[in-house]
């Protein structure tokens, strides 16, 4: 049996690679590439460097399998970074870990691995899958602080069959420990943090060097008020509380961005909170499943109870509790318990 | 095992290793030194020198020992166009090996103004359009002899002798590091002024190569210090790498006849037999000369990554040709210059055939990479 693992330098996918290996699988590594910095500059910090695929290649040679860098940038570069730009000019909050995933790592990458006739492809995502009577059901990995299921959310049937997540059953300590072990020499390498290629500088002056020229607009109160001026809705993000550029003596919030008006409205705490969330492009992990259940709508988020109702291809979530600054373009994870059932991107929130 | 990589490198030849293996101990002295342990070295490289010199017809000053190829590119670039404290203009090709291109940016980062002859679809540079670039502040006319990735021989000493007919100052560089690997490289039937050669390619030792400089040629050295190599690239010589080097090239020449018959015979049964198993499949330059060692080709539907792990699955080494250092396969410069679009760049593959290839391999490995990639169709 042929495991393909999705290795990033980083210490998870390396011990998920020397788990497999132990397990008896014959083992390929792949690093995929995804994107490139400027030239002569290290690339940006993340998962993408030179850097990262040699720490990749030395374990791969440590664990002797066959270890291959993969260029994805055009992909990567259509379907993620462009998505990013878009999402940004149309008032919303990407989340292009999630749409990578989507678009190049569980569909690319799963027919690569297809056609040279691996059995599974492997990834250091803390979650679970495990298989009943034929179906395939996702779960939070053990370790609560490091748990990714929220960005596998958009898994279903025919992907979760090929997929297997080995360092889901251990807590992040364990993994490490693991890797010293085994002597794989990213076991103290820092967790990576921020979005791969937007790097140590912010997404603002990422947008700005992609050629997103910012256009002015004004700064609404929610009570109507013009407040300012602000240099581009780029800049902000909804709960967005710093850099508005505008003081009236109390604490005030970005509430709305109209991308077709260029309007930021801004307004008080309260102004943020919301009761139901539409959410599209929903993927359920078996079959559409409605009524009590939990959201989780940010990657390191708490979940909270929800009801769930269906319309179409879309879900009317309606939250237990008012929840503040859920941001149109965030992807909701929807749980029963500690098992993920689907996940979609928000749409529009009241 | 089929080794189907020596544009990327090749075995060492055994006579090379015979006589580098004195050097692993015996031979030690710094060959700047004036005692007899450094004659014994300073004798052994100018024995060198005199024996590459001799091979591509030049005289043993104009020789000058670098690193490896991409030095020799570096210096023949950056030396020209930063020679007399100028910031010379360059003229090259946009299929150039990434050291010119590379070194003929940095230039232009620092003022020079770098220009590139057109190609046509078979990776050709036309003399005339070439030569018509060419001003008083030219610095370097730099084209390569054959394209280290689709195999595609350049006009050179057509483009030597028309740079040269209009503007018999200038200067004219060969990167003839894939060149030379199937064809004499005699510096004056090419015409050129300076020229770079990287021994791992034909069976010497990496991280050694030379420059050849036409005497009365200004140059700006890029290694400043102890004035080794008449001041042209200071550092203290690796003895054993030279000799080595100066082995290979000895002998290449030697076989050089038997050596293009059976590397051609081997590459054109590997593409007939390719063509007969995979009706589709496209010969990149097809239409333009071709050197004997090299195959590109691009296998429609197959994405090169996928079918490089299937044929390494299977013991058969080839090449993308272009790859980033993480080993990424990158859309090639080279193949974009041709107009070729991404897409198609990423169905192609180079096979190089060198001095190991054995007779019967070019059959086999066609029939193998037919299977593999019909297992990707």
């Amino acid at each position: 049996m042929r495991a393909l693992v999705a290795m990033s330098g980083g210490v998870d996918s390396s011990v998920a690679a020397a788990l497999m290996k132990e397990q008896g699988w014959e083992v390929m590594g792949v690093t995929m590439k995804l994107w490139q910095g400027p030239d002569g500059e290290a690339p940006t910090a993340g998962c993408c460097t030179v850097s990262d695929a040699e720490d990749a290649r030395r374990v791969a040679a440590r664990l002797d399998i066959p270890y291959y860098v993969w260029d994805y940038t055009e992909e990567f570069m259509s379907g993620v970074v462009g998505g990013f730009i878009d999402d940004y000019r149309t008032g919303r909050t990407p989340n292009p870990c999630v749409e990578c995933n989507r678009t190049i790592k569980f569909s690319r990458l799963l027919a690569h691995a297809d056609a040279l006739d691996y059995d599974v492809v492997v990834t250091g995502h803390y979650a679970r899958v495990t298989s009943e009577d034929g179906r395939n059901r996702l779960w939070r990995g053990v370790d609560p602080d490091k748990d990714q299921s929220y960005v596998l959310s958009m898994l279903g049937q025919d992907q979760l069959a090929r997929l297997s997540f080995p360092v889901g059953d251990l807590t992040k300590d364990q993994t490490r420990r693991m890797a010293a072990r085994l002597g794989i020499r990213t076991a103290h390498k820092p967790d990576s943090q921020d979005i791969c290629f937007v790097g140590q500088g912010n997404y603002r002056q990422f947008l700005a060097v992609q050629g997103v020229v910012p256009t002015q607009g004004p700064i609404i109160h929610q009570d109507g008020r013009l407040l300012g001026v602000h240099h581009g809705i780029t800049n902000f993000t909804i709960g967005q509380r710093r850099g508005l550029g505008v003081a009236v003596g109390e604490p005030l919030y970005v509430t709305d961005i109209d991308p077709d008006a260029g309007i930021v409205t801004v307004g008080d705490r309260s102004g943020l909170e919301v009761d139901e969330a539409t959410v599209e492009n929903m993927s359920w992990v078996d079959r559409p499943v409605a009524g009590d259940l939990l959201a989780q709508y940010r990657a390191h988020g708490r979940a909270v109870p929800v009801e769930v109702s269906q319309e179409d291809e879309l879900a009317i979530v309606h939250f237990a509790e008012p929840q503040e600054a859920l941001a149109r373009g965030q992807t909701l994870a929807l749980y029963l318990d500690e098992e993920v059932v689907g996940g979609g991107i928000i749409r529009t929130t009241a | 095992m089929l080794y189907l990589d020596h544009a990327a490198s090749s075995p060492l030849r055994p006579e090379v290793w015979a006589a580098m293996e004195p050097f692993r101990h015996d031979v030690y002295g710094n060959p700047s030194g004036s005692h007899a342990i450094s004659r014994k070295a300073k004798n052994a490289l100018e024995d060198s020198r005199d024996l590459v010199a001799s091979l591509i017809n030049a005289d043993p000053k104009e020789i000058v020992f670098t690193g490896g190829g991409s030095e020799a590119d570096n210096l023949a670039i950056k030396g020209r166009a930063f020679s007399g404290g100028r910031r010379g203009a360059i003229i090259t090709s946009p299929t150039e090996h990434d050291a010119v291109l590379g070194s003929a940016e940095h230039c232009r980062s620092l003022g020079s103004t770098v220009t590139f002859a057109k190609v046509t679809a078979d990776g050709l540079v036309d003399p005339a359009e070439t030569a018509s670039h060419v001003t008083a502040d030219t610095a370097v006319v730099s084209i390569m002899m054959g394209n280290n990735e689709t195999g595609v021989r350049m006009p050179v000493e057509a483009v030597a002798a028309t740079v040269k007919a209009a503007h018999p100052a200038a200067i004219v560089h060969t990167d003839a590091v894939q060149g030379y690997v199937s064809e004499r490289a005699d510096v004056d039937a090419l015409g050129v002024d300076l020229l770079s050669l990287a021994a791992h390619k034909f069976g010497g030792p990496k991280g050694v190569g030379l420059l050849y400089v036409r005497s009365r040629t200004p140059l700006a050295p890029l290694v400043h210090g102890g004035g080794q190599e008449l001041g042209r690239r200071s550092g203290t010589h690796n003895v054993m790498a030279v000799v080595g080097m100066a082995a290979a090239m000895a002998a290449l020449e030697e076989e050089r006849a038997a050596f293009r018959a059976r590397v051609m015979g081997e590459r054109d049964a590997f593409e007939a037999t390719l063509a007969k198993l995979i009706p589709d499949l496209v010969v990149t330059g097809a239409g333009a000369p071709r050197m004997v060692q090299t195959s590109h080709l691009r296998i429609p539907g197959v994405r090169n990554e996928m079918l490089l792990v299937r044929l390494d699955r299977a013991g058969l080494a080839a090449s993308a040709a272009s790859a980033c250092q993480s080993g990424a396969a990158t859309v090639s410069h080279v193949l974009e210059a041709m107009g070729m679009t991404p897409a198609l760049a990423r169905e192609c593959l180079r096979f190089s055939f060198g001095w190991s290839t054995a007779e019967g391999e070019g059959t086999r490995a066609a029939r193998l990479v037919a299977g593999e990639a019909g297992a990707l169709r």
